[in-house]
């Protein structure tokens, strides 16, 4: 058997409100007056597609073996890096072993889904490994356009393999793909924005005749008749689409998927993922799911849970973090973490970020890994790993071996908010945390807010970007100290 | 202990630049200016300083780096001059190498002489700090007084003293300085406060608001350091002696390792306890006549009296607001304005700290001057709560 060994998925605590979008921009085009419904997510501005599939790869991974993940393939038409390979640093911040395979996808809003069938035709190759596949999308869109209000920015994280050594909670029954270059939409090298054809084509030729054909095609390859499925997964905001998809196909209307539109958006390459993980977590066993996935072309793949799926327990449940967020009704403050306005910052924002290349590599382990050190003589733990233990009772050198911070438990110790520092967000939230089972570090804090602030909060930690350096166009990533929910 | 410094070593002269925004003068007007009342107040002539020390912590503003900019400006006579940097406690560094040197005998007379030009970043605060290629890559986003407001939260935690107690008790600080500040003509802030200026005050880092952070200035301090034969010989009556100058460095313990409770400078209490010891100090809250503390933010001030087991664990807000360390109280703490008034010109306020002590000592503090002032502390501290150098000096007449 093959199929889908683990899930989860992340979606950035910072929600906007649709109606903050369309009252900043209702004057200049009126026909987004009825589309205040709802919130869409908003990734911090310490968050991009890396940040989020990290985020969404820790849940998914929660009590599976790291050692076993020998390929990665990560998807999104927004990768921070054109030229560095971005699974890289997942995989370096996720402390995956060093022989896996690493790729990137991306080109097209159905890169999601091709993911997930390239990891089902390498898990079928290999008997014993995982095959971790992950979506995240954080795409720009024109101040009050269409896309401003439909997408959402999210990520979702998938194992694959087969089950010699797995446990498998849903298992592949086919999938289908067809290619054809249907352009709906583009984005050109260097180009921020998509550029959009007519909607109503997009949806008739589109959509309504692309969809169903690799649906049917794949019902009738895997000799299931429509009506056998029990959850079909349409990551389209379009309206009326999944329902006619159904009906085109014999489906029941009745058995579509929550498109999240009310409180997510539309995630891009990750929303077929983000739409799969969340059927998983509630799903019981023996039920078809079907998710497509769209772009210059079409890909369909059929799943059935298995009784294994009754006993997954998530790390983080999805559903709670869908209905969890922080609101955001400051329309400027989400074109300012966008990079969409030119804000006044002050001068202290000029410092230069540069990034000394030699010393990230040379410290990778901890930079992206969040790795320190364990004594082996006294058996103190503490971050960063160094050259003498830093027990004052101790001291003994080159005596400590790597020890993974990242999922250890931590309580505020000291902590401020701080009005002086520069920061996109404002005020600058830092402190002292301290590790349970020991280890402190004084880090930045992200996704809160002064009021919720105390000393011996629980923070967990979460990988973000550090600093941006827009005059060399690099990121730096680390890891900050968030409230535990 | 080896036997230490205690009255080895004279202070010959002293000398200190009007701190402020000196928009007019460039580092080499303040250390003139420092160094034209120093030296006429030494009664030498500059060819008999035999070595120096210079301190300026931002190398990237004003000064430059290497000792040269010291010589140059000073017309040194091609001594030895070094330039030490100590983050805030760099003053104290550089008097200290001063002292040594004439403790130790390998010179007659030595300067030391701190400097900072602080007002030509263009805003207000200090200056960004680059902490290297691999430490800033992941130090936390943090500035002096976010670092600072810190000891509140965890002194707050600690002692489970409310929120409003506190920044009551933090607020008496700086009303204190300001009252002291406006009797100083060479202060950068000179104009009193109310406590409700104090509480009211927009806030720089939670919960810190504006009064609770020490001025951003301009300026110079010096001294001339010789032993004391040769001070009596030059015809000083009576001798300032050094009596401890003790500095501690943080290892990475109250960074690192799960002890340190972030409410208190361990490196306060090591080097107080070890200039207690090499001073004859055995009662600091009956002993010392007058201290001046490094109080950079007034929540510093607060927790540095226990520090320097003035105050007990946990009373140090009770004597603030007893009046214990105003200036009519048993101690009184930065008579002179402190950090909070007189200002923070980084690499000079070490010595600054002790020009005040040094003047209450000769009688000569003008409208601050204090009665029966014996045995005087300045404590210097550079870096933030969790890693920083500690520096303390005792100084009192030879007897």
């Amino acid at each position: 058997m093959l199929g889908i060994t683990g899930f989860g998925a992340y979606i950035p605590q910072l929600r906007l409100s649709r109606s903050a979008i369309v009252n900043a921009n209702v004057w200049a085009n009126p026909s987004i007056a009825q589309l205040s419904n709802g919130e869409r997510s908003m990734a911090n501005w310490d968050e991009d597609s890396i940040t989020m599939a990290v985020e969404a790869a820790r849940n998914c991974l929660h009590n599976i073996d790291r050692d076993n993940v020998k390929k990665v393939s990560f998807a999104s038409t927004t990768f921070p890096f054109v030229d560095r390979l971005n699974s890289g640093v997942v995989s370096t911040a996720l402390n995956l072993p060093n022989d896996t395979h690493s790729a990137d996808l991306t080109g097209s809003l159905k890169a999601g889904t091709s993911s997930l069938i390239s990891a089902v035709d390498s898990a079928m190759k290999n008997s014993e490994d995982l095959h971790l596949c992950i979506a995240a999308e954080k795409r720009l869109a024109r101040a009050g356009s269409l896309q401003e209000l439909s997408f959402g920015d999210g990520a979702a994280a998938l194992t694959l393999g087969n089950s010699s050594k797995n446990v498998i909670l849903a298992e592949l029954i086919g999938h289908y793909s067809i290619t054809d270059d249907f352009v709906d939409h583009y984005r050109a090298e260097g180009s921020k924005f998509n550029y959009y054809w007519e909607e109503r084509w997009i949806k008739e030729e589109g959509y309504l005749k692309l969809i169903p054909e690799s649906i049917n095609r794949l019902l009738e390859n895997c000799n299931i008749k429509g009506n056998q499925i029990d959850h079909l997964i349409v990551p389209l905001s379009s309206r009326g689409v999944p329902q006619r998809i159904a009906n085109a196909t014999d489906i029941s209307p009745e058995i579509i998927s929550d498109n999240l539109s009310n409180n997510c958006g539309d995630t891009g390459t990750a929303h077929p993922l983000i739409m799969l993980a969340s059927e998983l977590e509630n799903a019981k066993p023996g039920k078809k799911i079907l998710v497509c996935g769209f772009g210059q072309g079409a890909d369909s793949i059929l799943f059935q849970t298995t009784e294994a799926i009754s006993d997954f327990q998530a790390r983080q449940s999805f559903s709670d973090s869908l209905t969890s967020g922080r609101q955001e009704n400051n329309y400027l403050k989400f074109l300012t973490f966008n990079g969409l306005l030119e804000s006044e910052r002050g001068m202290r924002a000029e410092q230069d970020k540069q990034t000394a290349l030699s010393t990230l590599y040379r410290n990778k382990d901890m930079l992206l890994g969040f790795i320190g050190g364990r004594c082996t003589k006294c058996g103190t733990s503490q971050i960063p790993k160094t050259r003498i233990c830093v027990n004052p009772n101790c001291g003994a050198h080159n005596s400590q071996t790597d020890e993974c911070f990242a999922d250890k438990k931590a309580n505020v110790m000291s902590w401020t908010a701080d009005q002086l520092a520069y920061s996109i967000d404002p005020p600058a939230h830092y402190g002292m945390v301290e590790f349970e089972g020991g280890g402190r570090l004084m880090v930045d804090f992200t996704d809160v807010n002064t009021d919720e602030m105390e000393t011996n909060m629980p923070i967990r930690m979460v990988f973000r970007i550090k600093d941006i350096d827009e005059q060399r166009g690099f990121v730096r990533y680390f890891w900050k100290a968030s409230p535990y929910k | 202990m080896a036997n230490g410094i205690k009255d080895k070593v004279a202070i010959l002269g002293m000398g200190c630049a009007k701190f402020g925004e000196r928009y007019n003068s460039d580092a080499e007007d303040l250390m003139v200016e420092a160094f034209e009342e120093c030296i006429k107040d030494a009664n030498i002539d500059v060819s008999e300083i035999q070595a120096a020390w210079g301190s300026t912590t931002f190398d990237e503003m004003g000064v430059g780096k290497s000792a040269i900019p010291y010589s140059q400006a000073l017309r040194l006579p091609n001594i030895p001059v070094t330039r030490v940097e100590n983050y805030c406690a760099s003053g104290s560094e550089a008097f200290r190498g001063a002292a040594y040197a004439v403790a130790s005998g390998a010179c007659d007379i030595a300067l030391a002489i701190g400097v900072e030009k602080l007002k030509d970043t263009g805003f207000g605060g200090l200056p960004n700090m680059n902490p290297g290629p691999l430490n800033s890559q992941w130090w936390a986003n943090i500035t002096a007084p976010g670092g600072f407001a810190q000891l509140a939260t965890a002194y707050r935690a600690k002692f489970r003293i409310g929120k409003d107690d506190f920044k009551k008790a933090i607020a008496h600080v700086s009303v204190k300085s300001h009252a002291n500040g406006a009797l100083n003509d060479k202060a950068h802030l000179r104009r009193p406060i109310t406590e409700d200026d104090a509480l009211n005050a927009p806030i720089i880092a939670e919960p810190l608001g504006l009064y609770d952070c020490c001025g951003v200035s301009d300026g110079a301090a010096c001294a001339i350091l010789t032993t004391p034969e040769i001070a009596k010989s030059l015809g000083k009556n009576p001798l300032i002696t050094i009596k401890a100058l003790q500095i501690a460095a943080s290892n990475g313990t109250e960074a690192s390792f799960n002890q340190w409770d972030g409410s208190h400078f361990l490196t306060t209490r090591v080097a107080s306890q070890r200039a207690y010891e090499e001073a004859g100090v055995k009662n600091p809250r009956e002993d010392l006549s007058l201290i001046e503390v490094h109080d950079c933010f007034s929540v510093t001030e607060l927790v540095t009296m226990e520090d320097l087991h003035i105050s007990t664990e946990g009373n140090a807000p009770n004597d603030i607001m007893d009046g214990f360390y105003d200036s009519d109280g048993s101690i009184p703490c930065q008579i002179d304005g402190g950090l909070k008034c007189f200002g923070h010109p980084i690499g000079a306020s070490g010595i600054r700290m002790i020009y005040e002590m040094y003047l209450q000592l000769l009688g000569k503090a003008a409208e601050r001057q204090r009665d029966k002032v014996d045995l005087c502390l300045t404590h210097n501290l550079g870096g933030f709560p969790h890693e920083n150098v500690a520096a303390v000096c005792i100084v009192g007449r030879d007897d």
